[in-house]
């Protein structure tokens, strides 16, 4: 096993060195930079600029060095912990990430506990009473779900709850709770600026899941053993709970890999409409702003967190399944 | 289950029954296929959003990229039946100086009746034909002001810059029901190529697939998909632009087929006919495009189905956030813009209709990629 995990560890670092590459690649890839923009802004506030100002601005960002000089500077500041400083607003690229990503990640944690909560019963039920009523329902809405798109839904969702009741707008606090230290008052707060970000991930995840949950769930229940087990006269919550169930988690267990890092990036275009600030709109802007340095290490940082979690997901498996482990 | 007094479905069932080894499978999939009474219902609303796309600027009544400043968020028209048949009233804008909104009221005694096939803007049908005639269209009467300004049908109201939104939406078409589609095609043209040569050449091609397929997987999808539009030139003809979009879709879908599609192909290599092919002597040529690919291509055509609805909504987050289809050209996405800001789709909820519009879409693309899914096994 510790074998297993090395190996694994070692594929992962040669694969972020390889993506780190040719993701700053991409980043840099469009014409200009946000030199450009930054020369602009000086230019209209202080007229004339002379050229040798422009130069020194360009030598000392570096906009002019050859492509794995530029990439170089990066990756071995960061390697370093030190995240550069953003172009755009001068500040520490490192204290604006974790802010931000502390926040992503607790709201799509969030978003991923409640997913499993919900998709495993309802995908268990859906499976054990197929073509039922309720299962056609249960049917149509996972279709809605997995059909409508994630910023569409908070869109709607905006809308209905400003038009229903005082939903705020923007922002993760109310401004008199922004300096205070946290307190019930101020987490209540917070998530009345948040559920619906919480509440769309959620349900655009649910949707996919509790459909693969269900189909797993009537394979196995097709099967010998399970015969077997009700034959030999075990409850019939035992059989599929215990037997059943734990048989066709799989592939909800391999889910944890993909969905947290769809669920920290996907919220760009929620956090986008809803204006939160959280850590996808922070990558679209340093994207549109040519911020190269901050859109890398965004880049390269989802992919990391994609890699670890399909490690983690894989570690599960093999805790959920003894067959894997034996492998 | 039947019953001596229901002979007849009896009968029916197992003359049914009977043919199953007689027919050929496709229509055995055909047969299975409308039985899934909602994928078919779906399969239907797509052929009527497609030919509607054929036939939109037949439809639209106005071009889409026509400002009217004297029309800015227009209510959609009120339809009254008046003396020459439906019709609208002349409307006047106001502004109002508390709100700062404008707005509009109707003077009911100029009326503009519809008509049927009127004259407008000039277009291609198809792409080819030209023509001017428009499936309808507002007849100016003559008591109205002459100085007043063209009043215009406006089906599904207005937009900002006054732009008919029901002609936007039948031009965003062009664009929102292609461009997934495409994309997709791409993807599985390259995904079903790399699959099946990793699989069934093995060794080390196949290592070297693979490894390039872990890494293009090891970027998250949207990022990159992001990552990849800004770096897309912004200045190039909408139809560049289009394209360049659909690659990008592409080049990022194929590996999670690609890897489908060895995995079945793996399978298939080492199975009986494949041998017996070998063994009479044919080439890997032969038995790729004879035995391999015909024998995946039920699988492709499900995970494409599925994909072409992710691809959509794809695009149209892509123009929602200012990263693919730009202005002067519209698409769905686009128009979803103009309805992001909540004061927007709050005071103008008509600019929610394309919302409405693209979940119907990809509603149905789902429906159908699941009634196909089922259909492609007939035999279960």
């Amino acid at each position: 096993m510790v074998n297993y995990i090395a190996r694994r560890l070692v594929n992962m670092f040669v694969l972020l060195a390889l993506v780190s590459v040719i993701g700053f690649w991409i980043i840099q890839l469009p014409p200009g930079s946000i030199l450009d923009v930054r020369i602009r802004q000086l230019q209209a506030q202080g007229g004339n600029m002379q050229q040798s100002q422009i130069d020194a601005l360009r030598a000392r960002y570096g906009v002019d060095d050859p492509f794995f000089v530029q990439y170089w500077k990066w990756i071995s500041r960061t390697l370093q912990g030190d995240f550069g400083t953003s172009f755009e607003t001068d500040q520490a690229v490192g204290d604006r990430i974790w802010n931000r990503l502390g926040i992503s990640i607790a709201l799509s944690v969030l978003a991923l506990l409640i997913t499993y909560v919900i998709s495993i019963p309802i995908g268990v039920y859906s499976a054990t009473h197929r073509y039922t009523v309720p299962d056609y329902v249960i049917t149509f809405f996972q279709f809605l779900g997995i059909s409508i798109p994630a910023f569409l839904l908070a869109l709607l969702l905006l809308v209905g709850a400003t038009q229903l009741w005082d939903q705020p707008i923007g922002g993760l606090f109310s401004p008199e709770y922004i300096d205070a230290p946290w307190s019930l008052a101020k987490l209540i707060d917070f998530f009345k600026h948040t559920w619906i970000i919480v509440v769309v991930l959620a349900v655009t995840s649910t949707a996919g899941l509790t459909r693969v949950m269900r189909g797993n769930l009537l394979d196995v229940l097709n099967s010998q053993y399970v015969q077997t087990a009700r034959s030999k006269g075990l409850k019939e919550n035992t059989v599929i709970w215990k037997h059943a169930v734990r048989n066709s988690i799989h592939p909800l267990v391999m889910g944890i890999g993909v969905l947290l890092p769809a669920l920290i990036a996907g919220d760009a275009l929620i956090a986008t409409i809803l204006s939160l600030p959280t850590i996808g709109p922070m990558y679209l802007d340093a994207l549109r702003n040519q911020d190269i340095y901050l859109a890398g290490t965004l880049l390269v940082m989802f992919s990391a967190l994609l890699l670890i979690g399909n490690l983690i997901a894989d570690l599960v498996l093999a805790w959920v399944d003894p067959r894997v482990r034996l492998e | 289950m039947a019953t001596i007094a229901q002979p007849l479905p009896l009968e029916k069932k197992a003359k049914k029954i009977e043919d199953v080894g007689q027919l050929p499978q496709w229509k055995l999939m055909v047969r299975r296929f409308r039985k899934s009474k909602l994928s078919v219902f779906a399969l239907y609303v797509l052929i009527f959003f497609y030919v509607v796309m054929f036939l939109s600027d037949f439809l639209a009544p106005y071009p889409h990229d026509v400002l009217d400043t004297n029309a800015a968020f227009s209510a959609p028209s009120q339809i009254v039946a008046g003396p020459q048949g439906l019709g609208i009233y002349g409307v006047k804008q106001e502004l109002n100086q508390e709100l700062f909104k404008w707005e509009y009221t109707t003077d009911p005694s100029v009326f503009y009746p519809i008509k049927l096939f009127v004259q407008g803007f000039p277009y291609r049908l198809f792409g080819i034909i030209p023509m001017d005639v428009h499936l309808f269209g507002l007849e100016t009467p003559p008591n109205a002001d002459p100085a007043a300004p063209t009043q215009r049908l406006f089906l599904w109201g207005a937009d900002r810059e006054g732009r008919d939104l029901f002609s936007r939406v039948m031009k965003g078409s062009q664009i929102s029901l292609t461009l997934g589609f495409i994309g997709v095609l791409i993807a599985v043209v390259i995904g079903t190529l790399v699959g099946t040569s990793s699989g069934y050449f093995g060794g080390r091609l196949d290592n070297l697939i693979q490894r390039l397929v872990e890494l293009v997987q090891s970027f998250p999808d949207l990022p990159l998909f992001l990552a990849l539009a800004a770096a897309l030139p912004p200045n190039v003809p909408v139809i560049q632009r289009f394209l360049l979009i659909t690659l990008v879709i592409g080049l990022i879908r194929w590996t999670g087929l690609s890897r489908e599609v060895r995995g079945k192909v793996l399978a298939f290599r080492g199975s009986d006919y494949t041998n017996a092919a070998k063994a009479a002597g044919a080439s890997d040529w032969h038995i790729i495009t004879k035995h391999m690919v015909p024998n995946v291509m039920s699988h492709v055509i499900v995970v494409a189905m599925l994909a072409i609805p992710a691809a959509i909504a794809t695009e149209t987050a892509l123009s929602f956030l200012g990263l693919g289809i730009l202005p002067p050209a519209v698409s769905w996405g686009l128009l979803l813009r103009d309805a992001s800001t909540i004061q927007a789709a709050v005071t103008y909820p008509w600019l929610l209709i394309p919302v409405g519009i693209l979940l119907v879409v990809v509603l149905a693309f789902n429906l159908l990629g699941d009634g196909v899914r089922d259909a492609v096994d007939p035999y279960a």
